[in-house]
């Protein structure tokens, strides 16, 4: 996976999102949501409990369609109708609840959808998934027993480890992350901040939900505050503070 | 002592308990009946064909359960299937009547699994409901006349013939159960089977078409249970409407103590096998042992409440 060449400022964002409205069978969740995100950078979206920060990244790779607005991809009008339309066009999702089938092994589970086959029956290739996610879960430092392990045999953060390897493995241009280090011990959560500035170097566009303010301004470059579903507005992160962000958050001067 | 225990605790006993219990009951019986020719080749091999057709539905139904379904149908698919092959097959050549057969448990499969897929309605009411209606169509067919079949090559291919010496619902049993393990354990088709029964969102959130493998394992299960229809048909040179009517049981508690779980996820086919074989060990040694069949039928029940009881103590954990 090599890093996309330079993308000249006129190129049209990765990610555009364009008047989002969703309800849920008459309860408005989203209203009327706008924001770019470019290659190369990674934006925060903050907000509180139920603002609609999980809906709105399931709205963008085709868990739910929204009720209105247009969504487009490096320019282009999309319509995702579920996440393997999105996930073809290099859109990975590190979901809140991790989406891992508990009673498979790691390996199963970051080659899930996309397994390793051969021959015209698709047979597993067992030994090549396992020995590249041995690779890959070594190389994002997640600390886990063995690519054999059962999922419900693994700690709250190792899953999140799991869901983050292979979200950040099948990405080719934008990663969606909902609270990815919400379960993460200290040195842990370091090490998620290292890969998202990597997705960054590798040129993809990150789109990245955190309650820990701190580590928005750690890591992101612009932050997207949504209250009860509207867009309060983006800033700029070297050029905000996080009290303006908690007023934006709670609507409080 | 206590850490031996826990040690003893935290191995999964789902997945072997029934090659103990295979083994315990093989040797009990062999020495209760030792003078009632229970431990003879002719026997042992006698006990795996009256089995084949409850192996043949055992490894649809480990697909079935694996995938988070259930398919309470199967019974009289049996008798559907068999009925429409025996009757093709006063007019017709075999193959067409194999193919009947066959074509009407895919059918029936199919009417499930699009309800369960697509409707998406619970398959345990779905299934219930269909069992219920085919046991109608079950008597209808023939008005609850049973129609004999006098094909000799059909009834040797589905029941008492050979090939180079070996009995074909041996080879049947054999190569189903071959085809089934690679299938569920060794392909992506395998792999989504267990993804979607372990967690539905999950698998279609990394883009599983949850619907099409939901469907698809459906039809697998009613294509067996049409081919253990065939098997039947062969072995009693007919059919009737009471085929397969008391199998479900069976086949469940074939799959279940043969370790696969019942809320999906979690399975093994070579397990159903034993399973399946080791239900046909009581029904036979109870048999030879002379029990009346009420007597059988409750030994039975027991002993089947005891093997599931132990083998479903691990999902409590
Ligand atoms: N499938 C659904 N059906 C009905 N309402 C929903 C559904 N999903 C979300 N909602 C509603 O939409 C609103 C936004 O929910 P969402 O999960 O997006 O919040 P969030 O910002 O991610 O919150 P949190 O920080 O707690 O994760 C909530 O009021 C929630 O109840
Ligand atoms: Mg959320």
């Amino acid at each position: 996976m090599s890093a996309a060449a330079a993308v000249p400022a006129s190129a049209p964002p990765v990610l555009g999102l364009h008047n989002i409205r969703k309800e849920f069978g008459g309860v408005v969740a989203i209203e009327d949501f706008s924001l770019d995100v470019r290659a190369g950078e990674v934006v925060a979206l903050v907000g509180d409990n139920g603002a609609g920060k999980s809906t709105l990244i399931k709205i963008i790779c085709g868990v739910y369609p929204p009720t209105a607005g247009r969504i487009l991809i490096d320019g282009g009008d999309v319509r995702f109708s579920d996440p393997s339309e999105s996930q073809a066009r290099g859109i990975q999702v590190v979901y809140q609840d991790l989406a891992l089938a508990e009673r498979q092994p790691v390996y199963m589970n970051l080659f899930l959808g996309r397994e390793a086959t051969t021959g015209p029956f698709r047979r597993l290739d067992r030994k090549r998934m396992i020995r590249e996610s041995e690779e890959l879960v070594h190389g994002l430092d997640v600390r886990i027993p063995s690519a054999r392990s059962t999922i419900r045999d693994l700690s709250g953060g190792q899953r999140q480890g799991v869901a983050i390897a292979r979200a950040t493995h099948w990405a080719s241009k934008l990663v969606l992350m909902d609270e990815p280090t919400a379960a993460l011990g200290v040195a842990e959560t370091q090490k998620v901040e290292k890969i998202i500035r990597g997705l960054r170097e590798r040129n993809l566009a990150v789109l990245v939900i955190s309650h820990s303010l701190d580590q928005v301004f750690r890591i992101s470059d612009r932050i997207c505050v949504l209250r009860r579903g509207v867009q309060v507005g983006v800033r700029n992160t070297r050029e905000t503070t996080n009290n303006e962000i908690v007023s934006m958050i709670t609507g409080l001067q | 002592m206590a850490g031996k225990l826990a040690q003893l605790r935290s191995v999964d006993p789902s997945q072997y308990i029934v090659y103990v219990g295979f083994v315990l009951i093989l040797i009990g019986f062999s020495i209760v009946l030792r003078d009632d020719g229970f431990l003879t080749t002719r026997n042992l091999l006698n006990i795996v064909q009256q089995t084949t057709p409850v192996t043949i539905m055992a490894v649809g139904m480990v697909f079935v359960l694996t995938a988070g379904e259930i398919d309470l149908s199967i019974g009289p698919i049996v008798a559907v299937s068999a009925l429409l092959a025996s009757l093709v097959l006063r007019e017709s050549f075999w193959p067409l009547g194999a193919a009947v057969g066959l074509l009407a448990g895919a059918a029936i499969g199919a009417v499930n699994g699009v309800l369960v897929a697509y409707v998406r309605l619970p398959s345990f009411l779905v299934t219930l409901a269909t069992m219920g209606f085919l046991s109608g169509v079950a008597r209808w067919i023939t008005d609850l006349q049973s129609v004999p079949i006098t094909n000799d090559t059909f009834n040797a291919i589905f029941g008492a013939g050979s090939l180079f010496g070996v009995p074909s619902l041996l080879i049947w049993t054999v190569a189903i159960v071959l085809v089934g393990h690679f299938f569920y354990h060794e392909t992506r088709y395998g792999a989504h089977v267990h993804a979607i029964g372990d967690s539905a969102h999950s698998a279609r959130a990394v883009g599983i078409k949850v619907d099409r493998v939901r469907f698809s394992v459906m039809v697998l299960s009613g294509v067996a249970a049409g081919l253990a229809g065939l098997l039947y048909a062969g072995r009693l040179h007919g059919a009737r409407y009471t085929l397969g009517e008391t199998d479900l049981l069976t086949v469940i508690a074939a799959v279940i103590v043969g370790g696969t779980r019942l809320n999906g996820g979690v399975g093994t086919i070579f397990g159903a096998l034993i399973g399946s074989l080791l239900m046909g060990l009581l029904n036979n040694g109870l048999i030879l042992m002379g029990l009346s069949v009420s007597e059988q039928l409750m030994v039975r029940g027991l002993i089947i409440l005891a093997a599931i009881a132990l083998t479903l103590r691990e999902a409590r954990r």
